[in-house]
Formats: structure tokens, C-alpha cells, sequence
């Protein structure tokens, strides 16, 4: 998996509550054998119109956010299907952090297993958050996980809350699957001790 | 979490804690624990990404010959199926599971072999299932696999791809519920009923946060085929897993099977698979006690699992339910196209599927022919049966239980999930109304549109008999 340390980047206001993983990516999508390729039908339905044209007033087609790395979004972003193609398709478009008051569970953690880092913060930095994306590339907002801050464009720095061992994962580029197989000793015993006591197995 | 769920029990356990301590390879302080996987049961749809994975980040197959692979949702159940898969998506995920499962290694049975069937029949059929293992799959009727007495249960794309690399998961221990089945089954009640009547009552998230042990007499009286029915449903009750202990009927079934143990081996297996019962005292979170002789023949009226009545029922009306479910069982009515206060055996059929990892087993088709022997259905009615695998059909061919369907004016058709879920071109038109013995009626679940009745195999047959739903034991003295 990426590492995550600092990230200095556009954002894009997506002020709108309860952006499900429909939104994020519609059903009609999931026949993909890829994790890869689904960036180009992130928010397919908001994104594009009926005939396949882009629909010029949604914020990621406007130049300014086309290259946003994060996003800011209202309350509860990820809710409904436990679709792992979600976050597959934010990190195809680019997008390695969401900054919202609150996430979905599984969406919660199906970003961690994908580098996306989701920073939960109060309402009333989400606010000045929300006005820093809309000024685009005017107004670069900072995610340094590391110290624990988002730093917002005018130097105002707003500290959050992470599993501890979650940072750290993030930050050595750790997956769950990296995890375990530092633990090949412990696999390799268990499989050796199987082989004398089941050798059915 | 019960009080003994972080630390290795040390006093009486349940089959679910000895299976799940047997398997700890690794325990953290907070109760997070790294599973052994001993069986990994693959198929096309959950799989692609998960493989991709591996290729992407250099990684191998920690144990191939631990994984079963099998293509199942996407197949074409009809005759032409060596011909190939006509819609273009389910035809790439075919091959990715082809070229992944040689690429990597790992047991497979292609479309075209005779072995080849819905995951979760392939399996146990195969000897690869066996007591006190841990079994997982991307695909939530992975359930199944407990009837055996082993520990089985659904994983998610990012989890099929930890298991493929490490041959373990990282699990938390979940509760432990009983259900117990008292007494003897009725005749015309079966292990369908029994599974239909537990999620009845305990509704569809009773299980939450639990694995189920079925046990009691009804529960021991039951054939392997019937048990794997029970087990199979416990997630559409909310459970993680169903397991039935083990028993001489168990092994009688696994013994002799291609992958079973042999010799010096099974004596060695059969003294372990002994041991596995739940002690004496052990702890239940939760406890369900039903009597078999009041499980009546029952279907389904909406479009959750839990919506489960006596066939001599009637259909209800929103205002018998509580809370949210008011509203959703309106929604119900509304979407199944009926009105409070029908007699269940007033509604009229177009449908029958006979199939699925829930019912497609020899001894479902056996039952269900049963039935129909010397009978045809009624006008208007059209019938499908899938058989659940390569050699249930080969054996139910052997025994001409393929002329009494195709007697009765059935299809009879190549094994796959079929119609279950419609991935393939089996499909309800809109508004069509099918009695199934699959195990979701959930809207749109069988086609869109389509309305879905479960029930047992000699319930459908019954109704496609009588061209409406029908208490069987009003069509002919049955046997239990």
C-alpha cells in the first residue's frame, strides 16, 4: 500500500450530506474484474449527464478542482454498500484524503485498506475547510499525518484524532496483508504443528 | 462480546470456541486474532480483483492447495453451455477465474467439467469440507459448510485477497447462540421449513454479531443434504455462521470422498472430529428452542427472508407489524403484488425453480420428483431444475429423476446458481411470481420485478402441480 505522510493539495467542496457509495460509484460499474480504471466513473451519475457529457456544474469537472487531491465533505460521506469499489475509484481519480465531520463505518475502513486517508474534524473546521476548497488552487489545504493537523490556507491548523495503529500502518505504507506477513514464523509454526497433529488438513 | 471472547476459554467451551481456538495463530491483548484458513473456496465474481492484487503487488498463493476454485454465478444452465458464455462481462470473468486458477495454481473445476456445480455443493461433494475446519469464501452461503461442523462463513474482495496471500484472517471471536430443534418433524415439514421457521422467529438480524449452533433431535435426524439447508440460511438470519456438531451421519457422508482423509489418516481425523461437540455447560449468549412438531410447511409472503408463515396462513396486513417494519412490509404487499387477508393457497403461480446452493442437492430433487411423479404442471406454469452440480445431475439422471421432471413439463437444465440470482440469462419477468427453494426473496433478487415465494422442494413442486401455492400434504400423503 502508499504511504501517507503529508498531503498539500487542491480541495473540493462537496457540502452535500450523506454521499452514499452509490454516488461514489454507481452499480452498473461493479462488473469490472479491476480495482484499477473506476476513476473515470467516480460520481458518475452527478459527473455526467444522460449522454455521456459532462455535466459542467459539478465541481470536479470545473478546471479549478480538476486536479483535487481531497475532498471536503458533509456529514456522513461513504454511507450504504460496503462496495470496496468506492474507494478504488476516489484513488484512480486521485483523490488520497476525504476531510468530513463523520464517515460510514466500512467506508471508514475500506479506505484504510486502500491509502486514502479520512480525517474526521468538528463541524466549524469543516466550515473554514469547506470555504479554503472553494477558493481551488487559491487556497491549498494541508493533511499532515504525522503531527495530526490539517492546515488550512490561511496557516490555521486544526488537530485530529486517529487509531493509533492505524497512523501507523499509514504511514509505513502498511497494509493488512503486509501485517500478516511479517508474521510468517507465526503462520509457518502453526503450519508446521498442523502437519504432525491433522496431516489431513 | 461474551465475557470469554478475548482470552482462550479455559472452562467448557462450544463447538464454535474449540474450532476458532484450534485455528489461532496469532492473539493480540485487545482479542484481535489471525485465523488459519484451511479451506478457501473461489469463484468468478468476488475473485478478480483480488488475484489482480497479488499479481500487482508480486505476491503468490500462500497455499494453493488449500483453495478450490470453481466458476458458478455467471454460467449458462443450458445445453449449449460448452459453447461459451454469451454476455461479454460474465464471459471475462470466466476466463480471469481460468487464467488466475492456473496462473496461481490452485485446485480448479472449469465450466465444461463434470464436477463443476455451485461452490458450496462442489465442496462438501468433493471431500474438501470436512469437520472442524475452517472454511471461507467470497459469497455470503459459505454458511453451508457448517453442517459438517466446520466453521464457515462470507469474506469481502479485500479479505479473499489477505486469505489467497497468508492463508489466514485477521478475526474477532463472535457470540455464541444455540437453536435447538426439540422432538420429530412432521411429515411434509423438512429442513427448508426448519431454517425458514428459525429466521421466522428470531427475524433477520437475530443472529447479528453470533454464529448459530443447531442442535436437538430434529437437528440429528436430518441427512447431510438437509443440514447443509439449515446451515446454509444462517446468514440470512444476520449470523456469521451455522454449525451442526458432527456425528456418525457426517462421517458416513465424508468417508470415501475424493479429498476425505484414507486409512491411518481417518482414524486419526475421526477420533478429532469426535471431541468436536459443545461441552456440558458451556456458555450461550443467546438461546432459540423450537418444537419441531409445531413447524408447519411455511412460505414466504414479501421480500425478507423473516417474512414467514404456515402455508394454512393467510396474507397479513402492515398494520400487524410494529415500528419500521410497518412500512416495510407495505412496501412488501406493494412489490409482491398482494392483498391482507388472502389465503396463502389463494395465490397463483407462474414459476417453479427447483435449485440453489440452499436445495439443489440429489436429495432435494429426490423429493421434489417425488412429488411430481405421474403429475405435470399446471397450464401457464413453467419449471426449471437446476441441479446444484455435475454429479448430483449425472446421479439424478441414473436414477430417472430427470424423465419425472421433464414428464412433468420441467426444463432440465446444467448446474450453476441459475436463477438464484439471475447473474446468468436465467431470469423472472417483471411482475412473474416463482415458488423457489432458493434462499433470498428480496426485490429483484430473481429478475427484476420478479416475486419471489421460498419454500422446500416438495412445496414448489406441489404449487407448480397446482399451479398456486399448496399445503404439499394436502397433495398427497407424504413422508417426512
Amino acid at each position: 500500500m502508499d504511504k501517507f505522510t503529508t498531503l498539500t493539495g487542491i480541495a473540493a467542496p462537496m457540502p452535500l450530506v450523506n454521499i452514499d457509495t452509490d454516488m461514489i460509484i454507481p452499480k452498473q460499474f461493479l462488473k469490472t474484474i479491476h480495482r484499477s480504471g473506476l476513476g473515470k466513473n467516480l460520481f458518475d451519475e452527478m459527473r455526467y449527464n444522460a449522454d455521456g457529457t459532462e455535466n459542467p456544474d459539478f465541481v470536479l469537472n470545473k478546471p479549478a478542482w480538476r486536479g483535487a487531491e481531497i475532498i471536503v465533505a458533509g456529514d456522513n460521506f461513504g454511507c450504504g454498500s460496503s462496495r470496496e469499489h468506492a474507494p478504488w475509484a476516489l484513488k484512480d481519480f486521485g483523490i488520497r484524503s476525504v476531510i468530513s465531520t463523520s464517515f460510514a463505518d466500512i467506508f471508514y475502513n475500506n479506505c484504510f485498506q486502500n491509502g486514502i486517508l479520512p480525517v474526521v474534524l468538528p463541524q466549524d473546521a469543516v466550515d473554514a475547510l469547506m470555504r479554503d476548497a472553494g477558493h481551488g488552487a487559491n487556497a491549498r489545504i494541508t493533511v499532515d499525518l504525522e503531527r495530526q493537523v490539517v492546515t488550512g490556507a490561511d496557516g490555521t491548523e486544526y488537530p485530529f484524532q486517529i487509531d493509533p495503529h492505524r497512523r501507523h500502518n499509514m504511514l509505513e505504507g502498511l497494509d493488512d496483508i503486509g501485517l500478516t506477513l511479517a508474521k510468517s514464523a507465526e503462520i509457518g509454526g502453526y503450519e508446521q504443528r498442523i502437519a504432525q497433529s491433522q496431516p489431513w488438513v | 462480546m461474551s465475557a470469554s471472547s478475548a482470552a482462550t476459554p479455559t472452562g467448557p467451551r462450544t463447538l464454535y470456541d474449540k474450532i476458532f481456538d484450534a485455528h489461532v495463530v496469532d492473539r493480540q491483548p485487545d482479542g484481535t486474532c489471525l485465523l488459519y484458513i484451511d479451506r478457501h473456496l473461489v469463484h468468478e465474481v468476488t475473485s478478480p480483483q483480488a488475484f489482480e492484487g497479488l499479481r500487482m503487488s508480486g505476491r503468490r498463493v500462500h497455499s494453493p492447495e488449500r483453495t478450490i476454485a470453481v466458476p458458478d454465478h455467471n454460467v449458462p444452465t443450458t445445453p449449449d453451455r460448452a459453447q461459451g458464455i454469451e454476455n461479454p462481462e460474465g464471459r471475462l470473468q470466466v476466463a480471469e477465474l481460468d487464467r488466475n486458477a492456473r496462473e496461481f495454481g490452485v485446485n480448479y473445476y472449469p465450466m465444461n467439467d463434470v464436477r463443476q456445480g455451485i461452490v458450496h455443493i462442489v465442496g462438501p461433494e468433493q471431500g474438501w469440507t470436512l469437520p472442524g475446519m475452517t472454511v471461507v469464501c467470497g459469497d455470503s452461503h459459505t454458511a453451508t459448510h457448517g453442517a459438517f461442523g466446520a466453521l464457515a462463513h462470507g469474506i469481502g474482495t479485500s479479505e479473499v485477497e489477505h486469505v489467497l496471500a497468508t492463508q489466514t484472517l485477521i478475526q474477532k471471536k463472535s457470540r455464541n447462540m444455540k437453536v435447538e430443534i426439540t422432538g420429530t418433524l412432521r411429515p411434509g415439514v423438512t429442513a427448508k421449513d426448519i431454517t425458514l421457521a428459525v429466521i421466522g422467529r428470531t427475524g433477520t438480524a437475530g443472529g447479528n454479531g453470533h454464529v448459530i449452533e443447531y442442535c436437538g433431535e430434529a437437528i440429528r435426524g436430518l441427512s447431510m443434504e438437509g443440514r447443509m439447508t439449515v446451515c446454509n440460511m444462517a446468514i440470512e438470519g444476520g449470523a456469521r455462521a451455522g454449525l451442526i456438531a458432527p456425528d456418525e451421519t457426517t462421517f458416513a457422508y465424508v468417508n470415501g470422498r475424493a479429498h476425505a482423509p484414507k486409512g491411518e489418516a481417518w482414524e486419526s481425523a475421526l477420533a478429532w472430529w469426535r471431541t468436536l461437540q459443545s461441552d456440558d455447560g458451556a456458555h450461550w449468549d443467546k438461546v432459540v428452542t423450537i418444537r419441531a412438531e409445531d413447524i408447519a410447511p411455511v412460505v414466504t409472503w414479501g421480500t425478507s427472508p423473516e417474512d414467514v408463515l404456515p402455508i394454512t396462513g393467510r396474507v397479513p396486513a402492515p398494520e400487524d407489524f410494529a415500528g419500521g417494519k410497518v412500512e416495510a412490509a407495505r412496501r412488501s404487499l406493494d412489490y409482491m403484488g398482494l392483498t391482507p387477508g388472502t389465503p396463502l393457497t389463494d395465490i397463483a403461480i407462474d414459476a417453479v425453480f427447483i435449485g440453489s446452493c440452499t436445495n439443489g442437492r440429489i436429495e432435494d430433487l429426490r423429493a421434489a420428483a417425488q412429488v411430481l411423479r405421474g403429475k405435470r404442471l399446471a397450464p401457464n406454469v413453467r419449471g426449471m431444475v437446476v441441479p446444484g452440480s455435475g454429479l448430483v445431475r449425472a446421479q439424478a439422471e441414473e436414477e430417472g429423476l430427470h424423465q419425472v421432471f421433464l414428464d412433468a413439463g420441467f426444463e432440465w437444465r446444467l448446474a450453476g446458481c441459475s436463477m438464484c440470482l439471475g447473474m446468468n440469462p436465467d431470469q423472472l419477468a417483471p411482475g412473474e411470481r416463482c415458488a423457489a427453494t432458493s434462499n433470498r426473496n428480496f426485490e429483484g433478487r430473481m429478475g427484476r420485478g420478479g416475486r419471489t415465494h421460498l419454500m422446500s422442494p416438495i412445496m414448489a413442486a406441489a404449487a407448480g402441480i397446482a399451479g398456486h401455492l399448496v399445503d404439499v400434504r394436502d397433495v398427497q400423503a407424504v413422508s417426512a
